[in-house]
């Protein structure tokens, strides 16, 4: 199992990793998720090897790693554009590890087809990375990384070069071949829906720190603080009196603050709240509203497609309670 | 072809004529003419004779000893500039930027100095006089490495430097070791660099003419030394022509075998330069073979330092005072300090020249070509104009001398013909450091700026001009460097009341006297100096390409 006990890395004066700890059990996939410049990838290259800890160790079922270089720690890495060797062919940037360890001709080219068949690129064999689109040279890299079984796989953003479609469909590939191979990963990323399309269990990282791990559900519903809850995609967060008014129109427990994603309001005749549309815009699934509500102040709303809702309509609106969280913040911070 | 096509091709052949005319009248005239010299005699087309010329003993010897000279200096030289490439472009040594531009002197250090270093150095008398390699084909060897060094840490540094380390650490998170990152991931994609700087510094050995006179004399002859020799001493023509004609055959193969090697990036992707790595302990082998090759380097400079300063039986600046002399014997026919003040009037006119011809061709060969046929006009033109940087200087001096002497080219007497042939010499060096910078624009800049109202004057003021502008002031000291030093055509071209200094050194040195063989490597500190001094500045600019082919 991976454990990284207090890592530090800097560059220059500031610490772009500060004071890191985190654990991944064999199996798992975990996710650390941050915005641009928090230092995640700086992360996955220190666990990786390459980057100097400056304090801190990142240790291998017990054994520390400080001092093994990258080609010795037996973690591969697949970059967010794949990074295949351009001048070799599919085949043989797959077969690249496998070359490397002087395996025999024949269980080799069994295992680049077991490998390209898994990432569903059979009969690629002789294609030059040039040829390839953006979501087959993933597979391509996937598979390379893969081939000599890793005992970890490093993904760094491995789905955000590729468009929105692809991205989707890739990601349930992605998950079902970790999942199938019992590849233990360590993924960052700063898009949340990749974070929750692969991961089991999510860190969440900021200016350096890890703010938040856990399990991904259990990340998702008590986000730490009003950042990391609007990081996870939840639209506003409300304090004191609003907070107080939602939760309890809510039946939930009075607390100073919740977060809403932007559906947590739902118009519907009998809801307990009332409010003023502000502006409604139609999409392809339901109708999303700006509402003014009483006592809470301007928030989101969905309605459903037809409603004809306009803008000035006074609507009643019901909380749905799996689309808040109710952050652990007091007043004070 | 429709006619915006053939308006743009037409457009494209006035640009480009400008010049054509000027390489046409000032490069192909001379140069055919030293050819035909050859080929025709009494008026008569004889080629037999050219044959009978190239079946001598002598012209197969001269031949075999410059391939195989140039091969092995080829060789050592990408063997040692590998490691300097690597360590001074990768890693974050101390020191890193001066080390590099004095590894950048030794290339545009005139040839007449470098060979008065190693005799210097190699001599009876020298500190590695006892090795006895003075006036053996070794010491030709070696300064043609000395010279050559530059080229490949220059050319590979730049490649590397911009290298992605990515696929290197993909390939160690396979479980690669260091050496097998090397091997099969970093050699690879450097092997276009390697190969393109290999070709070029073969080309640049192969047609080497001051160092090759200085340390071979009449023994060692390679083909541009013993055409030389076949002009001026012997007065064979015939002999020199064929010798020239073989030479530029096989300096047009070997260009264009460059040309096809040479990486050619995409000039839409910028270039990116992988940010320095710390230096570890594992690097150690790498840093001390930069040490050692930089310490070799220096050797033969330091040497000739010493020699200048050595007077008698202990030291002085007489050699220097001298300077204002006519030498021992009248060896001269004005002081040294009036040669230097042509030099570096010539120097002027020579940049000049070779900045408004080089950069109109690179303007020209880098513009977005949107046919076929412009394409191929523009690479043709590309080519075209590297053919000065292979032809012997030899030839291109004797051809100025036999073909620009009547009218409408009547040039003899012009204070212009030695900066025109300098020029020419050093228009590929221009052309190479801006073509790059150019093509490196994305033409996408150009559009939007078009989109924007521009005018094509305006973009270009716009978009190309600030990019631009720090190369031009690199290409020109490069061109001014190249032109300082600047010995086989000059040789023939400079007026006995009006030499540079590379030629007043030459003949200080073929005269016999200790003060004025002390006043050649005083005048060589300065010729050293000076051209050290322009490409430091040069170096400053930080302009990537410099120096890299």
């Amino acid at each position: 199992m991976l454990q990284l006990t207090d890592v530090t890395v800097r560059y220059g004066d500031t610490a772009a990793v500060d004071h890191v700890s985190l654990d991944l059990a064999p199996g798992q996939v975990l996710a650390v998720l941050g915005p641009s410049g928090c230092g995640k990838s700086t992360l996955l290259r220190a666990v990786a090897g390459l980057e100097p800890l400056d304090a801190g160790s990142i240790s291998w079922d017990g054994a520390d790693l400080a001092g093994v270089p990258t080609h010795k720690r037996g973690f591969a890495l697949m970059f967010q554009d794949g990074q295949l060797f351009a001048h070799l062919t599919v085949a043989r940037n797959v077969a690249y590890a496998l070359r490397l360890r002087r395996t025999p001709s024949a269980r080799l080219a069994e295992r680049v087809r077991e490998l390209l068949e898994l990432v569903g690129l059979a009969g690629y064999d002789d294609r030059l990375p040039g040829t390839l689109s953006g979501g087959e040279r993933q597979r391509v890299a996937l598979a390379r990384a893969l081939a000599v079984e890793p005992r970890l796989i490093l993904l760094d953003e491995p789905l955000s070069a590729l468009d929105a479609s692809l991205r989707e469909r890739l990601a349930g590939d992605l998950r079902e071949i970790l999942h199938a191979a019992g590849t233990t990963a360590l993924l960052v990323t700063h898009d949340h829906e990749e974070a929750f399309a692969l991961a089991d269990r999510l860190a969440v990282m900021r200016a350096g720190h890890v703010v938040q791990q856990g399990a991904i559900d259990e990340v998702w519903r008590e986000p730490v603080d009003e950042e990391t809850a609007l990081f996870l995609g939840y639209a506003r967060v409300l304090r004191d009196q609003a907070a107080r008014r939602v939760l309890d129109a809510a039946g939930l427990p009075s607390a100073y603050a919740v977060a809403l994603r932007r559906s947590a309001l739902v118009v519907d005749d009998d809801g307990p709240l009332r409010a003023v549309v502000e502006s409604a815009r139609v999409t392809p699934e339901l109708v999303r509203l700006v509402v003014g509500v009483e006592g809470v102040g301007t928030v989101d709303a969905v309605g459903p497609l037809g409603g004809r809702i306009a803008p000035g309509d006074e609507v009643s609106l019901r909380v749905d309670v799996t689309r808040l969280a109710v952050p652990p913040i007091t007043a004070r911070s | 072809m429709t006619s915006p096509q053939a308006r743009r091709l037409l457009a494209l052949v006035l640009l480009a004529a400008g010049p054509v005319l000027v390489l046409g009248a000032l490069f192909v005239l001379p140069v055919a003419g030293m050819v035909a010299e050859g080929f025709v005699v009494d008026g008569q087309f004889a080629p037999g004779a050219v044959l009978d010329v190239l079946a001598r003993p002598r012209v197969h010897r001269v031949a075999w000893f410059t391939v195989w000279t140039s091969g092995l200096a080829t060789v050592l030289a990408v063997v040692l500039g590998l490691p300097a490439a690597y360590a001074l472009h990768r890693l974050a040594l101390p020191g890193r930027a001066a080390v590099r531009a004095a590894l950048l002197v030794p290339f545009v250090l005139p040839t007449v100095v470098v060979g008065v270093a190693f005799r210097q150095l190699l001599g009876e008398g020298g500190p590695l006089g006892f090795l006895g390699l003075d006036g053996t084909p070794v010491a030709i060897v070696l300064g043609l490495v000395f010279f050559n060094v530059a080229v490949v840490v220059r050319t590979v540094g730049v490649a590397w430097e911009s290298l992605d380390p990515r696929p290197g650490q993909a390939a160690a998170a396979l479980g690669a070791t260091p050496w097998q990152v090397l091997r099969t991931v970093t050699l690879p994609a450097l092997r276009p660099a390697i190969v393109g700087a290999a070709s070029i510094v073969f080309l640049f050995c192969a047609t080497a003419f001051g160092i090759v006179l200085t340390l071979g004399g009449v023994r060692h002859a390679t083909i541009e030394t013993e055409i030389y020799l076949l002009t001026t001493t012997v007065f064979d023509l015939q002999a020199a022509a064929a010798l020239s004609v073989l030479q530029i055959v096989a300096v047009v193969c070997l260009l264009a075998l460059a040309a096809r090697l040479r990486a050619t990036p995409d000039p839409t992707t910028q270039r990116a330069v992988a940010p320095v790595r710390a230096v570890r302990r594992s690097d150690a082998p790498v840093v001390v073979a930069t040490v050692l090759v930089l310490v070799a380097m220096l050797l033969p400079i330091l040497t000739l330092v010493l020699g200048s300063l050595s007077v008698g039986d202990g030291w002085g600046l007489d050699n220097y005072r001298a300077l204002t002399t006519t030498g021992e014997d009248q060896a001269l026919l004005v002081p040294v300090t009036t040669a230097l003040a042509t030099s570096l009037r010539t120097a002027v006119d020579a940049t000049w020249m070779a900045l408004l011809v080089g950069g109109s061709v690179a303007l020209i060969v880098t513009r977005r070509s949107h046919f076929v046929a412009e394409r191929r006009l523009r690479s043709t033109l590309d080519g075209l104009f590297m053919l000065p940087l292979g032809v012997s200087a030899v030839t291109l001096g004797f051809g100025f001398l036999i073909t620009l002497d009547e009218p409408p080219l009547d040039l003899r007497d012009s204070p212009l013909l030695v900066p025109m042939a300098q020029a020419l010499v050093a228009l590929p060096l221009v052309v190479r450091t801006l073509t790059p910078v150019l093509g490196g624009i994305d033409d996408q800049q150009r559009q939007a700026a078009a989109s924007l109202g521009a005018s094509p004057w305006r973009t270009l003021l716009t978009v190309d001009l600030p990019v631009a502008w720090k190369p031009m002031l690199a290409a020109s000291g490069f061109a001014f460097a190249a032109s300082l030093g600047e010995f086989g055509a000059t040789s023939f071209l400079a007026r006995d009341t009006d030499p540079t200094l590379p030629v007043v050194i030459f003949r200080l040195i073929g005269h016999p006297g200790a003060m004025n063989y002390g006043m050649a490597l005083a005048a060589s500190v300065v010729l050293a100096v000076a051209t050290a001094a322009v490409m430091l500045a040069v170096e400053r600019l930080r302009v990537p390409g410099v120096g890299a082919f």
